[in-house]
Parts: structure tokens; sequence; C-alpha cells
């Protein structure tokens, strides 16, 4: 069953046209392809930061958007998740602050709160007091991931989480991210141009070129699609 | 260096408490209309943007006086606004200190708005919109992540603004006139002594008042600029 469906389009004033079709059903979903393909546009699109001129979005059966019938969901009430490429952790809340600040959502559906679960999962228990420019930028993505994984989204969407890091510590981070993943079976869409994390991490590929979906299926599949396809440069 | 403020008369006394009065009520007045007008100027892009720019900034250009004329005109008994505020809530604004402060919080208003939509420009979007991916709809974004990173430039907007205020002349003469524990504040009180042949040394002690206020608003703003919060402390 397809827990993301996807169909927009949007022309760019610059011309760039986006015309953009894909569903999600797997746990862990990537958006793979160059730069300036659309990639963190889509995600913008699911997460309701950006407004298409035509399209559906679906997510477990409820409209988010819908251009014909003049839907079209606030970010806030679309129980999203979104990850951010710099984290973007509020700088005047400590990591306790920031990983409190979505829990009123599930707060006031009574849910429970599962604070030290994601604290403990992301080993983030001796960063609580801390500042977010005391974090190193490994730590800063997994307080950004707990802060997601507390307001309890029903899809959670990253904008490429590892592209700041270098290469040790993305593997880390990465392996944190599959653990959390995995631990609360949220359903992940993620941006990537990096082959070596949708070979590791995905079960499903989304290969975006110019603004159009050029291929679908498993990361061998596509990844072998995306070299022959692509520039050099889009598959490092 | 400190003032003999045991040397300050009744009079003087007055002028400085209404001073202080008429420059924290007008800041005070003129804070959120200046925020909600710094975020719309800062955040959005709508129609007639330009002139809602070109209003906000008219006070800094137009001479005082001109300034205080028009208010004067606008808020006498008779005049468009000043009817209904007499009229309906037996208002009236001309001739007393609420009138100094209205014409101090118009006057110092672009400071203010300035200040304040250059931080608000500071802070990137995005926070709101991450706020936003955690639930929290506008007002909540904005209060609990625009503005708290904004702080600053809204303490110094607010500073500025209170200095201006410390220093109104020309609008407040206009539309509170200068009467003597009404409405006469430190600058009108330093003119009308300037105009007395035995006033000099009451203008003196007013004029060495007002650099050690105006210097003190700056010194506090100083501080609260280069304070460090907990966010930024290494």
């Amino acid at each position: 069953m397809s827990v993301l469906s996807f169909q927009c389009e949007h022309r760019y004033c610059g011309g760039f046209h986006l015309d953009v079709a894909f569903d999600v059903s797997h746990r862990f979903t990537a958006l793979f392809g160059p730069s300036g393909s659309g990639k963190t546009s889509v995600l913008n699109m699911v997460a309701g930061f950006l407004r298409p001129q035509q399209g559906t979005i679906v997510l477990k059966g409820r409209t988010l958007l819908n251009t014909v019938q003049r839907v079209s969901l606030l970010p806030e009430k679309r129980s999203v998740g979104f990850v951010f490429q710099d984290s973007l952790l509020f700088p005047h809340r400590t990591v306790e602050g920031n990983l409190r600040y979505g829990q009123h959502r599930h707060n006031r559906r009574g849910h429970s709160s599962d604070f030290s679960r994601v604290v403990d999962v992301l080993e983030i228990g001796p960063l609580l007091r801390r500042f977010p420019r005391n974090l190193s930028g490994g730590e800063r993505q997994r307080v950004a991931l707990g802060r997601a994984l507390l307001s309890e989204p029903e899809l959670l969407l990253m904008d490429e989480p590892l592209a700041s890091l270098d290469a040790p510590l993305r593997d880390r981070v990465l392996t944190y991210l599959e653990r959390a993943v995995a631990e609360w079976n949220i359903p992940t869409l993620f941006v990537t141009h990096a082959e070596g994390e949708v070979r590791r991490a995905a079960q499903w590929v989304v290969l975006l070129q110019a603004g159009h979906v050029v291929g679908a299926g498993t990361p061998d599949q596509v990844l072998g699609l995306a070299a022959s396809r692509l520039a050099p440069d889009a598959t490092r | 260096m400190e003032l003999p403020l045991a040397l300050l008369n009744s009079t003087e006394w007055t002028a400085l408490r209404l001073s202080l009065q008429v420059a924290l009520c007008s800041a005070l007045f003129s804070l959120p209309i200046a925020i909600v007008a710094a975020y719309g100027l800062a955040r959005f892009e709508f129609p007639g943007k330009w002139l809602l720019q070109v209003v906000v900034d008219l006070p800094l250009v137009l001479p005082p006086v001109v300034t205080g004329y028009l208010l004067l005109v606008t808020f006498a008994p008779r005049g468009p606004i000043g009817s209904i505020l007499h009229d309906v809530f037996g208002i009236r604004i001309v001739f007393t200190w609420l009138g100094a402060a209205l014409a101090s919080a118009v006057v110092s208003f672009p400071l203010m708005v300035r200040a304040i939509r250059l931080a608000f420009q500071g802070v990137d979007p995005r926070y709101e919109m991450a706020a936003r991916s955690l639930g929290a709809g506008h007002l909540r974004a904005f209060f609990t992540v625009a503005l708290p990173l904004a702080r600053r430039g809204v303490i110094a907007g607010f500073m500025l603004a209170f200095a201006r205020s410390l220093g109104e002349f020309g609008a407040t003469i206009m539309v509170a006139g200068n009467i003597e524990g009404r409405t006469r504040t430190i600058p009108l009180a330093i003119y009308t002594f300037a105009n007395q042949p035995d006033g000099m040394a009451a203008a003196w002690r007013l004029v060495g008042l007002s650099i050690l206020l105006a210097a003190a608003a700056l010194v506090t703003n100083e501080w609260l600029e280069r304070r460090r919060s907990p966010d930024v402390r290494a």
C-alpha cells in the first residue's frame, strides 16, 4: 500500500519546469539525482513550504494538497517531519528545548512522550543541556533527527542530512538514521546525490533529472540507470 | 562624573520625570506596532509594500515641526481622530503629556522599525519552517523562534526610540505645547530657561542631565548588544 502519493507540476519564473509523480511504499525511499534536478523542491512541496501550481499529494489516505479541490494543508497540519541539511536547531534553545519543541503536537493528542527512547537510541543524553553551537555537525544532525521523531510524524523527510559531514562521520550518523527509522518504523523520504548513501540505506530509489522522474526501482536497478543517464558528478 | 541631582529644583525634577514618562510610554506604545510592521516588511511581499515603507520612514526625513503640525490637526478636539477620542472616550491628546508621548512615538517610530526589521532579516526564515514542520502555527513559530532570535534588534530598537524620545522637541512643542508641570519635558525646559535672563544655570544643569540620560541609554544598548547570551557562550 502506498504511504505517499505525489503528483505535482510547477513552472518556475526562470523557466525550470518540475513535473514529478511517484509513490512511496517502502520504509526508506531515496530521491536521487544531480543538483538542480528538483529533489529539494519535491520535499518542500510535501512539507507544505512550496505550493505547486498543479497537483495532488496524499499521505496515508489523507489529502495534503489537491489544487483542483483547492485543498492545501498548512505545514503544521501535515504531520510531516523534516530534517534539514544544516540541521536548523533553534540556537536559543538547549538540545532538550529543541527536542521538546515538537512534542506539544502529540501531547495534545494524548500520546505518551517518547523522549527517553529517542535520547537513548540516538545517544544524545550527555548533550541535553548544551546549546547547538557547542555541538559537532554529527551531534547536531542526531538532535535534529530526534526533534523530528518526537513530533511523531507520519512521514519523515530528510534533505541531504549528511551532506555537510565528512566521510567517517557520515557513516556513523547514517547508522543512527537507519537505527531510528527502523525503531520507529516511520516511512522516510531521503534526498541525496551520494550513491553510497543510496546503496547502503535505500530500499527504493526515485531518480530525478531536470525536474522529471527518469527512473524508479531498487538501488541496483536505478544506480545502473543513473550511471548511464546522468553526468558523472551526479553519481559520486 | 556624578550630576548633583540634589541641586535640581522642583521644576527641573518635574521636567525630568515628564521626560522619562513620555519617552517610556512612547517607546512601549510603539513597540508592538513596530514589531508587526518590521516583521511584515522583513518577511512578506505584498502590493503596496513600498508605500508602507515610505509611510514608516517619513517621520525620519520630515521636519519634526511638520510632523507635529499634522498630528496637531489630526488629534485636535475637532480633528478627524481627536474628535472621536474626545467625544467617545473623553481622551484629550493635544496639550497633554499624551500628546508629547504621541509626538515622540511618531518621530522615533522609523528608528525602532529599522532596527527591528534588520534583526528579522538576519534570522534565517527556515528556522520558522522548521518550527512549522514540528507542528507550530504561524503565531507560535513567531513568538518562540523568530522573536527570540531577533531580540537584540528589538531591544536596540526600543532603546534607540527611547533615547530619541528623550530629545524630541519640534513635534512635541507643536502637539503638547510647553506647559510647565504638564508637558514641559527636558528639551522644552532647556529652551525655556535659555530664554530667561537668570535661567542659564538651570539650563546647564538640564543640558548635563540630558547628556547623562542619552549616554546611559546608549551604554545600556551597547551593553545589551555585547552581552553574551547563553546560546552564544563558548
